[in-house]
């Protein structure tokens, strides 16, 4: 492939000559200048090297390693139990790794979580909210949490409560809310201090398609404005059509990574999946089902 | 039908021990607690049916009735049923309800409860241990007794299943039981402070009222059949006979009722309050560290397991007017004021298991462990401070010994401080699983028991030596009535305290700092 006309080769040693310290930062993790993977001057929003983990005999992580270019529309497919929740919680400092390395934005995540945590964006999948606090409590104490000021917390919680539909709802208890608007409320949670990087687990599970649909616009245009997002999903089509970058992990390992395009190779992203993770059956069983 | 979910029950039980050693150990806790508890029972019924059974016969009518008035409300108050057959279970299977009541009766007496009535029940005939040819008559009472207690539990719970499910009136019922607590403690003391005298044959006379009255309703009928056999009164006996059937099929009848209605009624959610505004969080500061304090503040006033956790202490003056033996001017009252500021600083050492995986949020988030722990803390201290005072004041007042209130607040606010300052540390280090947010206070997870003795022991073992300074002057002023040492108890307990207090943030806060992952894993695991 070649260099496009509009970006010359000169260009790109200008940058790197004034500092060259960089390809040697320590705080850099190791394999960045793999090529195909990522540019070695930015640092990808998140960079995962090797991880890895097991539950008592169970090994849920076996070695995965991915890296979310910057300003990208990450995707992570894979069957139940295929190990997402846990690689996004050993990501973002939820789930400490037996092994392996974490890095966002170039900073090492378990070396100083609390620092790394403030750029970073997080909707868990499977936990509770503290659901006795009201909608707009719940956000409000998300960003005093995050140590912002009052002002700012008070405007922000009201445009998410606004952008997320939930305006009429903002006085009721959160244990109260259906599934989609809990999901919701969640998302606002994690959008509050407007992080560099999201990190969604099943963001669209319970939503219904109006709300999923706004909140698709809400993270494209966080997306078109050098933010990095990254969703785990169960919906190919949902992942094919929103995401530019896909990773198909199963049984705690990476199956493909890349764009998504690369990842299809020209077919639907669901063929290629199931072709990947196999598993698949003919239809020749459960005979007994049929009707008639 | 029966025989399925008998087998299922058992499978459950059984599948219980597989996930975790605890749960085992724990069960085996109860199982022995409860049989020793029974097995006491028991040998009193045979001990009276050997030398009074005259007064056995009563203690048989008035214990029965007391088991099956037991067994119907306090699940209803405190325990909730027990959810491992819950009916919605087995709404898609198209079983009709009268089946599935018998099949759920018969399982009720599988497990350490059931099992306990069975014998309980069987145990109450030993009271004709002197006529042996009425044990018979007596054990087929004591059948009809159970079924009672079992039958009757159901059709309440799932009469009133509809209305209890709404989150406000699970709350209320709980609040109720509060009431019924503070209630309980003052007929208690009127009692014992009153000249109502609890001889022997007082007691006798007693149980010998309630039994005649009890033995004509519901709750007691069952358990007078051998004794109408005995005077061979048989008009009486068939009367009884006709209440205890009677009840058993209105009972009977209600639940499948209730049963066949569940079965079309999906669980449904119901409108719950709203509040406009921030609440605690517009008031306190707009720092983390107030925004944890808010957000605790209104979980205290919102979530009925804080309140819980505290519903010992409306009932600690009875517990010290029992080991004073109901003098109100004894000394032992001036530990009131004491106790209740351990309870309280206590009350905070298993926060983080009581936001269960809500806590992933503060993890997510990479909240300070200073400010989660003194987040956590501070309203506990505000809210107990009023309450310690209150209790100290009155207590000295009381026992009429003004001298030694400045002993009384040190020994106090050093042991809240204490207790405070432990609870910091201890909720960071070692977590036990509480009831999760929404259910009864007063339901325990399974297999919990043990595992949060552990914890408590510890905990208070911790507390009690570090208090030990302030506690020993304090039993020396009263001991030398020195007015100077009752003013160096209050300044070392206040010393001590503060420094507790403060220490035991910081440790937290440094262990929270270190190990929040690994917490926030631990309640995950209590799923």
């Amino acid at each position: 492939m070649s260099v496009p006309p509009a970006e010359p080769p000169t260009e790109h040693g200008s940058e790197a000559a004034p500092d060259p310290a960089t390809p040697h930062d320590p705080a850099a993790p190791p394999g960045l200048a793999t090529p195909g993977v990522a540019d070695a001057r930015t640092p990808p929003a998140l960079a995962v090297r090797g991880l890895w983990k097991s539950f008592g005999s169970t090994v849920a992580v076996r070695g995965i390693s991915l890296d979310v270019p910057r300003g990208s529309f990450y995707g992570v497919v894979g069957p139940n139990g295929a190990g997402k929740t846990t690689t996004l919680s050993m990501a973002t400092g939820l789930l400490r790794p037996d092994a392996g390395s974490v890095h966002v934005g170039g900073r090492d995540l378990w070396a100083d979580p609390d620092a790394v945590k403030r750029t970073v964006g997080v909707l868990p999948d499977g936990v509770r909210l503290f659901d006795r606090l009201t909608g707009a409590q719940l956000i409000t104490y998300t960003g005093l949490l995050r140590g912002m000021d009052r002002d700012t917390v008070a405007d922000r919680t009201q445009d998410l409560l606004a952008a997320l539909d939930l305006v009429g709802d903002a006085g009721r208890l959160v244990v109260d809310y259906s599934a989609g608007m809990t999901k919701k409320v969640a998302l606002a949670c994690a959008l509050i201090h407007a992080p560099a990087l999201l990190v969604l687990d099943e963001p669209f599970e319970a939503v219904d398609p109006v709300s999923a649909a706004n909140i698709r616009e809400i993270l494209a245009a966080f997306v078109r404005t050098g933010g990095t997002v990254i969703v785990s999903s169960h919906v190919m089509d949902l992942v094919q059509r929103m995401c530019d970058h896909v990773a198909v992990v199963s049984d705690g390992m990476v199956l493909a990574a890349g764009t998504v395009d690369e990842v299809r190779a020209g077919r639907s992203l669901e063929d290629r999946f199931v072709d990947l993770v196999g598993g698949r059956r003919g239809t020749e069983g459960l005979s007994w089902l049929r009707t008639s | 039908m029966v025989a399925d979910v008998l087998r299922l029950r058992l499978t459950l039980l059984v599948n219980g021990f597989r996930r975790s050693a605890w749960q085992t150990v724990g069960f085996l806790v109860a199982a022995v607690y409860v049989l020793v508890l029974v097995g006491l029972a028991v040998a009193g019924t045979a001990a009276l049916g050997v030398g009074e059974p005259a007064t056995a016969r009563d203690a048989v009518v008035v214990g029965g009735a007391l088991l099956v008035v037991g067994w119907w409300l306090l699940p209803l108050l405190f325990f909730g049923q027990d959810q491992t057959l819950d009916p919605q279970h087995f709404v898609l299977f198209g079983i009709p309800a009268r089946r599935l009541a018998t099949a759920l009766v018969v399982a009720a007496f599988v497990g350490v409860g059931g099992t306990a009535l069975v014998l309980l029940s069987a145990g109450s005939s030993l009271a004709w241990v002197r006529s042996p040819a009425l044990v018979p008559v007596a054990l087929v009472g004591g059948a009809l007794g159970a079924l009672v207690c079992v039958v009757g539990s159901r059709a309440l719970t799932a009469g009133l299943a509809p209305v209890l499910e709404g989150r406000r009136v699970r709350e209320l019922t709980s609040v109720a039981a509060l009431v019924v607590a503070v209630v309980a403690w003052f007929a208690f003391v009127r009692l014992t402070s009153g000249d109502v005298g609890l001889s022997p044959q007082g007691l006798r006379d007693g149980a010998a009222s309630v039994a005649h009255v009890a033995a004509w309703t519901p709750l007691g009928a069952p358990w007078a059949l051998a004794g109408d056999v005995a005077d061979r009164a048989w008009a009486a006996l068939l009367v009884r006979l006709t209440i205890t059937g009677a009840t058993l099929a209105l009972c009977g009848w209600w639940w499948s009722r209730a049963l066949a209605a569940a079965m079309v009624t999906p669980a449904r959610s119901v409108e719950g309050s709203r509040q406009e505004g921030l609440g605690w969080f517009g008031r306190l500061p707009a720092s983390p560290t107030g925004a944890v304090a808010a957000r605790t503040a209104t979980y205290w006033l919102r979530d009925p397991r804080y309140a819980g956790s505290l519903a010992i202490v409306p009932l600690m003056p009875v517990v010290l007017v029992v080991v004073s033996g109901g003098d109100l001017h004894a000394p032992v009252l001036l530990l009131a004021a004491p106790l209740v500021a351990v309870l309280f600083g206590y009350s905070v050492s298993n926060d983080l298991a009581y936001d269960h995986t809500a806590f992933a949020l503060h993890v997510a988030v990479g909240v300070s462990g200073r400010a989660d722990r003194w987040g956590r803390c501070l309203p506990a201290l505000v809210l107990s401070l009023p309450v310690v005072l209150v209790f100290a004041v009155a207590s000295v007042a009381l026992t009429g010994r003004w001298d030694l209130l400045p002993a009384v607040l040190g020994l106090a606010l050093g042991s809240l401080g204490v207790a405070l300052g432990v609870s910091g540390v201890v909720s960071a280090l070692y977590l036990y699983p509480v009831p999760k947010p929404g259910e009864s206070p007063f339901k325990q997870p399974q297999g919990s028991v043990t595992a949060s003795l552990v914890g408590q022991s510890i905990a208070m073992l911790a507390v009690f030596v570090l208090g030990l300074p302030t506690l020993v002057l304090a039993v020396l002023t009263l001991a030398l009535g020195n007015d100077v040492l009752g003013w160096a108890t209050l300044a070392v307990g206040l010393a001590v305290g503060g420094v507790a207090l403060v220490l035991g943030m910081r440790r937290g806060g440094a262990i929270y700092d270190r190990r929040a992952p690994e917490l926030l894993q631990q309640v995950l695991s209590y799923r």
